[in-house]
């Protein structure tokens, strides 16, 4: 419950530092200010799509699964997913995000993170982002929650990395630390093979989330996909997560598996 | 209704098609010559008023019918054919139920009447009617398009010919109109989404493992090792040669597609003038017509030194006029190839109607080159290369006196090829990237041209028939640069999108202007300026050719005078559409005096 409201909190946040900060709307009032020194007045009381020359300042909203997968298991499986969507322009965008899996293997059954950011592109190629994100995990009859302050960076780097990463704090002021990157190889047009890295750390140890201090785990993933659409893709892959160091003992503890790997399957959406 | 006779002159013509009458309103008239005798004239209006209707209508592609958004109810529209002199009234009724408008693309005219709706004026509301009434002050092969979001990709485009007063000094005795255009079944903003989302989105020749062992096997493991990785490096593609390609379009001619095989009636011995005018939203299209030789006679509508060919290029709005004399009794292919090489449009010059020619099979898929990143000169020190003059005080678009130590600028009608590097500036997040270097290209026929044998149009070549009146040297010079980011589908000038900068670039009143067109990105542009002319400075001297649209090749540095003879405010984009909505737009506005500014 108490995990909620602060979610809940935490989004309005959000959403006032969006508004606040960004600006699409603020600035078009600026610069309609300055068209109307150089335009007729009838042109500017026209409104209406098509009424002026150009939509640069348009807005997009994007929703991707980039892992939306089924892990066949002992126990019935698994599943595990990262959805990231934004909406807005070139350079402001309210971002979305969940990450989280079903894992009857390995510490928690479901861990659970929702982030809800602002982002502005700098540098070219990369949004930096602000806000909040909200985490729980579910033991066998008991629940862990909390919130975050995030402030991260995502992006294309050199070589073609497709590159993510995060710092949170934590409403209990620890510090944790995620960073995933990607890379794309063509096989043929559409069939593409990817790499993925992810990765996690903390300043400190957090026994009730299953999180030791220094690095917590790794997961490499392989993932085989053939693009039917550029927007629909199914793949096959081999995921192996290893979890490390004190985090590597709290698993242990929580009847889980330090090391495993698994096979999946699933399909990356986009639109 | 406004439109009725010309409704009635259409019903009357296509009833005389007997069995054909089944694709009635699906095609203009003059597209047909197919499958009429080359002595039926083509579905055109001329006069001194004329109707034209924008709506939606049903449009057949091979065997698939859709929804086009036309004029008059055809893709392409019906043919304007006008002279030279004349006052004509064009009354323009929009049946759309969105904002509509029509642009005369390369006609000069009062600039309420140039059709940019936010520049020009509000645009044609729903159930109206705009009158647009302008002197025509020129002839030669021009076009017409709606100036609204995405119709122009979605049909609203059509072929504008202006005879001369005069007698004209091209001689010919047959001519075509050859109107070519990119169609797709998916909007402007269908694909502006996509591509924000995914920028190769389209594209589906980029490289693969084959071509990385293909490489390998040709050029040893560590020069192509090298080579995918500097384009990794740089973030980059080097078959990133259309945003937009075959994939979503069908290449049309004459809004016919290659299957339908457009076909143009000829007499063996005969001159036939072909107007090629290039109507596709992003589509570049290499031009030829195996077996024949081309001579180029006219460029944007105006008149220019005949050129023999083998091959042209013409970037999205250029229009060319050419002469060919077929001598043998055959068929012969009018092939219309894509930069990038994922499509063609075909059509057919024959003595009879049914008969094909052979089609030529496409070329490979030509790649970028360090040359089009602006880096061949990086180690090149022998190359004396001067500082871009303003550009280095970072005030590009800022316009400056021209003192006498730009020797070389001072001759009029120069060609500056020395390459200039790129001034600090890197134009903020919105430009992924600057060339070090850029310079002229004019001399080079383009991406994946020139290194078969065939001689291939280059913009040097250009020069005018007879010299124009204003041949005082510019006093003054601009410089823009073409920017964007291909990884968010950004376009703009000077790094800034339109929605960014919409305060006009300014012109004086009767100056004599040189506007120097940078190109940052990689990828060719067009550069369309209403309202007047652009002459190319390509080293003719005297005889410099007048544009409406300059095509600009990555990692070039191109420039033109104008003349600034017109009145009032004037688009200046990007003609690949997608550019354009993106904002790779800008106001030019031409004041009488400006308060405040240097001469």
């Amino acid at each position: 419950m108490k995990f909620f409201l602060q979610l809940g909190a935490g989004i309005v946040a959000i959403l006032f530092l969006g508004a606040g900060s960004s600006l699409p709307a603020a600035s078009a009032e600026i610069l309609s200010d300055k068209a109307k020194q150089t335009l007729p007045n009838h042109l500017l009381q026209s409104r209406g799509e098509y009424h002026h020359p150009t939509h640069s300042d348009q807005n997009y909203a994007f929703l991707s699964a980039g892992v939306l997968e089924y892990r066949p298991g002992e126990d019935g499986g698994d599943f595990r997913w990262d959805i990231q969507g934004w909406y807005g322009g070139d350079f402001n965008r309210l971002w979305f995000k969940s990450e989280g899996e079903r894992n009857t293997a390995f510490k928690a059954d479901h861990d659970i993170d929702i982030q809800l950011l602002y982002g502005r592109f700098i540098g070219k190629y990369y949004d930096f982002q602000i806000g909040v994100r909200g985490e729980t995990q579910i033991f066998k009859g008991r629940d862990v929650a909390r919130a975050h302050a995030v402030i991260g960076f995502q992006g294309l780097a050199p070589y073609r990395y497709e590159v993510e990463s995060a710092l949170f704090i934590s409403q209990d002021g620890d510090v944790s630390m995620r960073f995933q990157t990607s890379r794309n190889f063509l096989l043929t047009q559409r069939l593409i093979l990817q790499g993925r890295i992810e990765t996690h750390a903390a300043v400190q140890k957090v026994e009730k989330f299953t999180t030791g201090q220094g690095l917590n785990n790794i997961e490499l993933g392989l993932r085989l996909r053939y693009e039917i659409r550029r927007e629909i893709a199914p793949y096959i892959g081999i995921s192996y997560d290893r979890s490390f160091f004190k985090t590597a003992d709290l698993v242990r503890e929580e009847g889980g598996d330090s090391s495993q790997v698994r096979f999946v399957a699933g399909v990356q959406l986009w639109f | 209704m406004k439109d009725s006779i010309s409704r009635r002159a259409f019903l009357k013509k296509s009833g005389t098609l007997g069995t054909l009458t089944a694709l009635d309103g699906m095609l203009p008239t003059y597209a047909w010559s197919n499958f009429l005798s080359a002595v039926t004239p083509a579905m055109q209006l001329s006069g001194d008023v004329i109707n034209l209707t924008i709506a939606r209508t049903p449009f057949r592609i091979d065997h698939r019918t859709t929804t086009a958004t036309t004029v008059n109810g055809t893709v392409p529209g019906p043919l304007l054919r006008l002279r030279e002199g004349q006052d004509v009234t064009l009354n323009v009724t929009n049946r759309l139920d969105e904002t509509s408008s029509i642009h005369w693309h390369g006609i000069l005219l009062p600039p309420e009447m140039d059709g940019v709706p936010g520049v020009s004026f509000p645009g044609i509301e729903p159930g109206t009617t705009f009158s647009y009434r302008f002197t025509i002050r020129q002839y030669g092969t021009y076009w017409f398009h709606s100036h609204s979001g995405g119709q122009e990709q979605a049909g609203v485009y059509a072929p504008m010919i202006i005879d001369p007063l005069e007698p004209d000094p091209i001689q010919y005795d047959r001519e075509y109109v050859i109107m070519l255009s990119d169609w797709s079944f998916s909007s402007v903003d269908a694909m502006i989404g996509k591509l924000k989302k995914q920028p190769g989105y389209f594209n589906f020749q980029k490289r693969t493992l084959g071509d990385f062992i293909k490489d390998v096997m040709q050029d040893g493991w560590l020069p192509a090792f090298d080579n995918y990785l500097m384009w990794a490096r740089m973030r980059m593609d080097p078959t990133d040669l259309a945003d937009v390609t075959g994939y979503a379009y069908t290449y049309l001619m004459n809004g016919l597609t290659s299957a339908a095989n457009w076909t143009g009636i000829f007499r063996p011995g005969e001159r036939v003038r072909l107007r090629f005018i290039q109507a596709g939203a992003m589509t570049f299209q290499d031009i030829r017509i195996p077996g024949l030789r081309m001579t180029v006679v006219q460029a944007d509508g105006q008149n220019v030194q005949p050129v023999e060919v083998d091959e042209f290029r013409i970037g999205p709005a250029e229009t060319y006029d050419i002469i060919v004399e077929p001598k043998e009794d055959r068929a012969y292919t009018i092939f219309a190839e894509t930069l990038d090489r994922s499509g063609f449009a075909r059509g057919t010059l024959a003595p009879r109607p049914g008969m094909t020619a052979e089609i030529p099979p496409r070329r490979s898929r030509p790649l970028l080159t360090m040359a089009d990143m602006g880096m061949r000169h990086m180690n090149a020190e022998s190359h004396g290369d001067h500082e871009s003059h303003d550009a280095a005080r970072g005030e590009p678009t800022k316009g400056m006196q021209l003192d006498d130590t730009h020797g070389e600028h001072d001759r009029p009608g120069h060609l500056d090829t020395k390459p200039v590097r790129h001034a600090a500036d890197d134009h903020g997040p919105g430009n992924q990237f600057i060339p070090d270097f850029t310079q002229s290209r004019m001399d080079e026929p383009g991406i994946g041209l020139g290194n078969d044998g065939r001689r291939v149009l280059v913009y040097t070549d250009l020069k005018s028939l007879k010299p124009y009146p204003d041949q005082r040297k510019p006093e003054r010079e601009l410089e823009i640069h073409l920017t964007g980011h291909m990884e968010r589908f950004i376009w703009s000038f000077d790094g800034k999108k339109y929605s960014d900068a919409r305060e006009p670039i300014l012109f004086h009143h009767g100056e004599r202007l040189r506007w120097i067109f940078v190109n940052d990105t990689m990828m060719d542009h067009t550069m369309h300026l209403h309202g007047m002319w652009m002459y190319l400075e390509n080293g003719a001297g005297a005889y410099l050719p007048r544009k409406h649209t300059v095509l600009v090749k990555p990692a070039e540095r191109i420039s033109v005078a104008i003349t600034a003879d017109a009145p009032g405010p004037w688009a200046f984009h990007c003609h690949l559409l997608l550019h354009m909505e993106t904002g790779m737009f800008r106001v030019v506005e031409t004041l009488d005096a400006v308060p405040g500014t240097e001469p």
